[in-house]
């Protein structure tokens, strides 16, 4: 018996690794991260079924649009955030190699993962309060201040690798680990630059809520907040996964269940390195946090990028 | 850019009390700021005239859930004076000890929300953990976590044990080691550093003009503090240092208060040791006056003013409180003038503002251009023609 390729399609899409699983490892690591801030900072923590609860109860929460707002834009808008994530998510190697593969998919990956933020600016914007007026311009602000240090940090490895597709670049580095300890600048760039996507603390300016209550979500509720909440716990399950896939190898050449494994423990450690930084730092000012970017992370990266350039020639 | 102008309160998530700064903004920079207060007058000093002079010190203690005693002491401190009480130094000694307790109590207090206002939740917990070390001092002591009842005229209501002074002791070493990891913390953690300092810049000649208090004046090396300038309890047998910094931004605030955590310690350490023997307490007539009296006494936020007018009944004429905050009020439209809208929550708390203790009401009409006074009968007449507007009748009750 053979399976209709449009219902292996659906399958993907839908449950593994698409929406379904970015949904129930996004609510895991959402819990994770909670869970081990909350150990570390001498607390109790919430229990495990806590970010599921969360949702529920937003979903069931009722919808309020404000009057003055865009009310197509501000509907649509958190599904577009979770559409561009699940594409995304398809494009990575979780338990083999990545489902459609081709040369320059981390260019799309990439591109994928800014259409999230955008809609944040978006959903800000429309809102027109001045609370998420100021958290969208915050939220596009960060964009120009992460987006160039995290694209650079990224070319470095596919520079060494000699291509433009995630799932061969992984593949180089499992075929010469060695050189993974030589990306070590790179892949706390890119870190730090993931951090600020997620809109992160020291970087969750937009949404700071001593400052501007909800930032660019501030009027949302209910079911369009949830999605966009799940939204940004979907992404941090991709951008671990694309740092995976770039610095660690991905599944390191293992296939199958021993491969979805390898995938959930890389990631893990990514996001529990996430979580560290959480917890070590305050929040920093938008200039301060556009100067660290420009300053440090991104002349970082370049020097990583002719580090990569140096070593490609010496091996030929 | 076009400025906007957005409310901060009475209802956001940096204030912990209702109060209304409005700013305008540029971008993300502050060109202008107003603060509005009145969202929480409770009416406090009106209702003391109403009740004797014993009943006040627990409606005066509600003034503030933080500095509770401070309250308390410089109310009393009037009272005892118009009674011309002698009170015993054993008495003294335990109002001393508690309002060390006490600001140590509310410094670690401050440090928390200081952190939490700059996005720090690891500091917040932290703080707000070792602070529990303290509270259970004042809950062995008094009995009570916050609102401590210790303070009587004449005296204090509860004595010391030896075996309470030993476990004082033993926590209060262990809060000292922890005020070692929060002052390295607060001068060498980059995210820290680079939110407070240059950050609610109030310098020493404007700090001055404005009247600023406690740690608030100090960071801007004021060397302001009642405890040194006109000592009270028994300050004048303690030997401990006034803390100043002159860097005159959050910075110098936060370095100030948790250098005064390490003089408190010093304080509550002599005060322990000297406890004097004899009584703790001395009979008051109920009946006081005539006469009047002020008093003042460093809270930790600053100097506290209270003044009693008493006519010879068991009631004060008049009590009139002036907290700490009222003073750094002008401060902080200063402070914000210019600064970054990212700032603004880190500014207001670096002044530990204690919005309700200090509440004020007036009512200012404007197209005659003066202050209106209303009776009591006004008033409710007042509330009840505003609800009635809203679709609510209260004249019935």
């Amino acid at each position: 018996m053979t399976i209709d390729p449009i219902l292996l399609a659906l399958i993907y899409i839908l449950i593994f690794p698409g929406f379904i699983f970015l949904t129930v490892y996004g609510l895991f690591l959402q819990w994770f991260d909670r869970k081990i801030s909350a150990v570390m900072q001498n607390r109790v923590g919430p229990p495990w079924y806590q970010a599921l609860a969360d949702i529920i109860k937003l979903l069931s929460k009722e919808v309020i649009i404000p009057d003055a707002c865009d009310t197509v834009m501000f509907k649509i808008l958190p599904y577009f955030a979770i559409a561009a994530v699940v594409t995304a998510a398809l494009l990575l190697p979780i338990w083999t190699d990545a489902l459609c593969s081709f040369q320059g998919d981390l260019v799309v990956v990439i591109y994928l993962l800014t259409i999230p933020t955008v809609t944040f600016f978006l959903a800000g914007w429309s809102s027109t309060s001045p609370y998420a007026t100021i958290g969208s311009m915050r939220v596009l602000t960060q964009l120009f201040a992460y987006e160039v240090p995290m694209m650079l940090s990224l070319i470095g490895p596919a520079i060494l690798a000699g291509t433009w597709n995630i799932s061969e670049i992984a593949g180089f580095f499992t075929a010469h680990k060695p050189y993974m300890l030589a990306q070590i600048p790179a892949f706390f760039v890119a870190l730090m630059a993931l951090q600020g996507k997620l809109e992160r603390v020291p970087f969750d300016i937009p949404h700071a809520k001593n400052e501007i209550v909800g930032g660019q979500f501030t009027e949302y509720s209910g079911r369009l907040l949830a999605f966009f909440y799940l939204a940004v716990d979907m992404e941090m399950v991709v951008g671990a996964g694309l740092i995976n896939a770039i610095f660690l190898g991905a599944t390191l050449g293992t296939a199958g269940i021993l491969g979805a494994v390898i995938f959930l423990a890389k990631t893990l450690a990514i996001v529990f390195l996430l979580t560290l930084t959480k917890v070590l730092m305050g929040r920093v000012r938008i200039d301060q946090m556009v100067r660290f970017c420009w300053q440090i992370l991104a002349p970082l990266s370049m020097a990583q990028i002719l580090f990569d350039i140096f070593l490609k020639f010496r091996l030929g | 850019m076009s400025k906007m102008t957005i409310p901060l309160g009475p209802q956001h998530p940096a204030l912990k009390e209702p109060v209304n700064f409005t700013l305008v903004l540029e971008g993300e920079q502050i060109t202008g700021s107003t603060v509005n207060l009145g969202y929480n007058h409770r009416g406090v000093e009106k209702a003391a005239e109403s009740r004797t002079f014993l009943q006040d010190i627990y409606l005066i203690e509600r003034v503030c859930g933080i500095c509770s005693h401070s309250h308390t002491t410089c109310y009393i401190t009037c009272v005892e004076e118009l009674a011309k009480a002698l009170v015993p130094e054993r008495a003294l000694a335990i109002r001393t000890l508690v309002a060390e307790l006490e600001r140590v109590h509310s410094h670690l207090l401050w440090l928390g929300i200081a952190g939490y206002e700059m996005g720090f939740e690891t500091l917040f917990m932290y703080s707000w953990r070792d602070r529990e070390q303290v509270l259970d001092c004042l809950e062995m002591v008094s009995g009570n976590r916050v609102h401590y009842g210790i303070n009587t005229i004449g005296g204090v209501r509860r004595d010391i044990t030896a075996e309470q002074k030993k476990i004082i002791l033993s926590k209060i070493s262990y809060l000292e080691e922890r005020t070692k990891y929060y002052v390295k913390l607060g001068t060498e953690e980059p995210t820290v550093l680079a939110r407070t300092q240059k950050v609610g810049m109030l310098p020493h000649d404007v700090a001055l003009e404005r009247g600023a208090v406690g740690p608030t004046a100090r960071a801007s090396a004021v060397k302001r503090d009642v405890r040194k300038d006109e000592p009270y309890l028994i300050y004048d047998k303690l030997d401990f240092n006034l803390i100043t910094h002159d860097t005159n931004d959050v910075f110098g605030r936060l370095v100030v208060r948790v250098l005064e955590l390490v003089e408190s310690y010093k304080i509550i350490r002599q005060v322990l040791n000297y406890l004097p023997e004899g009584p703790i307490a001395v009979k008051v007539p109920a009946k006081i006056g005539p006469g009047e009296a002020v008093s003042r006494y460093e809270a930790p936020r600053g100097e506290d003013f209270h003044y009693v007018k008493a006519n010879g009944t068991d009631k004060p004429e008049r009590v009139k409180v002036r907290a700490p905050t009222m003073a750094n009020y002008p401060s902080v439209s200063y402070m914000l003038d210019g600064g970054y809208l990212a700032d603004v929550p880190m500014v207001i708390a670096a002044i530990d503002p204690c919005m309700s203790c200090t509440d004020r009401a007036m009512v200012y009409d404007n197209k005659a251009g003066k202050v209106q006074i209303y009776g009591w009968d006004d008033l409710r007449k007042y509330g009840i023609e505003h609800y009635k507007k809203r679709g609510i009748d209260f004249s019935k009750m």
